[in-house]
């Protein structure tokens, strides 16, 4: 570790585990209340379930974005970070936060939550990832200022690089780009409209600039290959992304209300899409390719190209899948659509924020890099998550065909229910391989905790 | 590509090709606010629409279904359902949850009064009357 205060990232990345486990257990408990519909019920219903998983999903990686900055600003910068302490109590209004958040969600019914957080004052909640209740969505807005104050004034210290403005900027957007939660009309399709302004321009616009920053980090980390090289092609995937991704917000706004033109802007650059995440993927394997030293750090290496190949296939080929207009028209809301999310979020997100973690955690805790019996332990769990997500995907795929096939075009179209009777062998399927995925999860915490032959840094 | 094209040139085309690409969202944006009016259905938001639509977000309702697609996969889609079940039909269906049937999937009991359910039922038609460009397919959702 070059600088002491890149030590604030350590309990964020053992916090964005822990949230992770959560989210896999919850999701285990919503696949099989597919298949058991009153599984749990009346105790954690479908929907209070769902929003545990989601939200887990947001907060970790959340976690996992600040704690890479914290990490990544002080070595980029050449500086120490702003300040620490802001850093850490950050850390713990964050967690708190966000438990309070989850604990609200299971202990009381929602309709009583609202009324206990004062949604009355400002109706925000209940709108599908948006249902933090006022002080939760309050506090995410307190904590990322505190935190973009920080890493701002850390960057503006220090040495700027491409890979900290690119970051700052998608950090930015995140938060401004939040405060649309904010903005909730009784007019659905206006509600609707910007809603997306939060979830698409989030996760198809300014997280992908994180994402990218945080990638071309580990890259010239793990393969000594020229800063210059990394961050000039960094900047034209990035290019791609916002040009294809901010008009691409169109592919949400076929069948909402509003005007049919959107119709033509999302299908034509929503289908270019996948180009980034295609340049993304060939970029990481070059750069590997070119590597100029053996970094001992082999695992970091492996999630940083599976970061580029499963986002090009979750994000970038599911996402092509069902985006053009005419297809989108059958498949919009079916289980395409949860095919499509799991494998892009896993594939992006999940796994880039793994691949820092993979690279700075040892570091963090001293080395280089961790035992080769670790690194292979970390491997397995790789491989098997990133196969299980595969899987799922498949196993949905799979059923929504199946649904868009029985309900949507047949000349004799079947109620969702029956459908989803007929469908249910993939619901099935899917969940086992969740229990898979999991296992998986469990195999890389243990990695944490394996010793061996450790090299110091 | 590589003796030409600097790191500074692909700078200068990412901040100019986002800016451009903002400014036509914008664009496009506005246009849209200037349109929406003929589409969606705004002249049927009553009092009770303004209620129903706060207890369709108070408990949690996209949690479970879709509304126009959106939401989750669980339970039918409702942004038809005012036409494909009608009013009575909704207010029995939702008075008479759970089912209890071993194995289904279940809804909760939202103990709704008759007050709430009116209002639920006039967003649900209001919802219904929104210009989707004929979404979904069919009655079925």
């Amino acid at each position: 570790m070059r600088y002491q205060s890149q030590a604030a990232a350590k309990p964020y990345f053992i916090a964005a585990i822990g949230l992770f486990i959560g989210q896999i257990l919850f999701g285990l408990v919503m696949g099989l209340q597919y298949v058991v519909g009153d599984f749990l019920f009346p105790g954690i219903p479908f929907n209070i379930a769902r929003m545990v998983h989601t939200n887990l999903l947001i907060v970790w990686l959340l976690f996992g974005f600040m704690g890479a900055a914290y990490y990544m600003v002080p070595e980029e910068s050449e500086a120490e970070l702003y300040s620490p302490k802001l850093a850490m109590v950050m850390f713990w209004v964050f967690l708190v936060a966000g438990a309070l958040t989850v604990i609200g969600y299971l202990a009381v019914p929602y309709a009583r939550l609202a009324q206990l957080s004062g949604n009355d004052v400002l109706q925000t909640m209940g709108r599908e990832f948006l249902e933090q209740p006022l002080p939760t969505k309050a506090g995410i807005v307190v904590v990322a200022l505190a935190f973009l104050f920080n890493i701002t004034m850390t960057v503006l210290r220090g040495r700027k690089t491409a890979i900290s403005s690119i970051l700052l900027l998608g950090l930015w957007g995140l938060a401004i780009f939040f405060l649309f939660s904010f903005y909730n009309p009784t007019n659905l399709v206006l509600d609707k409209f910007y809603w997306w302004w939060v979830v698409h321009l989030w996760v198809e616009g300014v997280w992908e600039l994180i994402l990218g920053a945080l990638l071309a980090f580990v890259l010239i980390k793990v393969t000594g290959v020229d800063r210059e090289v990394i961050e000039k092609w960094l900047y034209v995937i990035i290019t791609l992304t916002l040009v294809t991704g901010i008009i691409g917000t169109g592919h949400h706004y076929y069948w909402i209300g509003a005007p049919e033109y959107w119709q033509w802007w999302g299908s034509v650059f929503s289908a270019l899409e996948p180009i980034p995440f295609f340049a993304m993927t060939v970029f990481a394997f070059n750069m590997v390719n070119r590597r100029r030293r053996e970094h001992p750090n082999r695992v970091a290496t492996l999630w940083a190209l599976g970061t580029g190949v499963m986002s090009f296939l979750g994000a970038g080929v599911w996402g092509f899948l069902h985006t053009l207009a005419p297809v989108n028209f059958y498949t919009h809301g079916t289980q395409i659509t949860a095919a499509h999310g799991h494998m892009a979020f896993y594939g992006a997100y999940v796994m880039v924020v793994l691949t820092i973690i993979s690279y700075s955690m040892p570091i963090l805790r001293g080395r280089e890099a961790n035992s080769r019996r670790a690194q292979v332990v970390e491997m397995w769990s790789f491989w098997l998550m990133t196969v299980s997500m595969v899987f799922i995907t498949l196993f949905l795929t799979g059923a929504g065909i199946l649904q868009v096939w029985l309900q949507r075009m047949s000349d004799t179209p079947l109620p969702f229910m029956v459908v989803q009777d007929k469908i249910s062998i993939f619901y099935w399927m899917r969940e086992w391989t969740g229990v898979i995925f999991f296992i998986g999860l469990v195999v890389y915490v243990a990695s944490f905790f394996i010793k061996g032959d450790e090299k110091t840094a | 590509m590589s003796g030409t094209f600097t790191k500074s040139m692909a700078r200068n085309i990412f901040y100019g090709g986002t800016v451009f690409s903002f400014l036509l969202f914008l664009a496009l944006t506005f246009h849209t606010q200037n349109a929406l009016p003929k589409r969606d259905n705004r002249a049927a938001i009553t009092p009770g629409v303004t209620h129903g639509k706060k207890l369709w977000e108070t408990n949690d309702c996209i949690g479970c279904h879709t509304l126009l697609g959106e939401g989750a996969y669980f339970a039918p889609e409702l942004g038809n359902v005012y036409i494909r079940r009608g009013p009575d039909y909704i207010r029995a269906w939702i008075k008479a949850q759970p089912t209890g049937a071993h194995g289904r999937r279940q809804m909760p009991q939202f103990n709704f009064s008759e007050t709430d359910l009116d209002d639920l039922i006039e967003f649900f038609k209001y919802t219904s009357e929104i210009n989707t460009s004929h979404w979904p397919p069919n009655i079925e959702g």
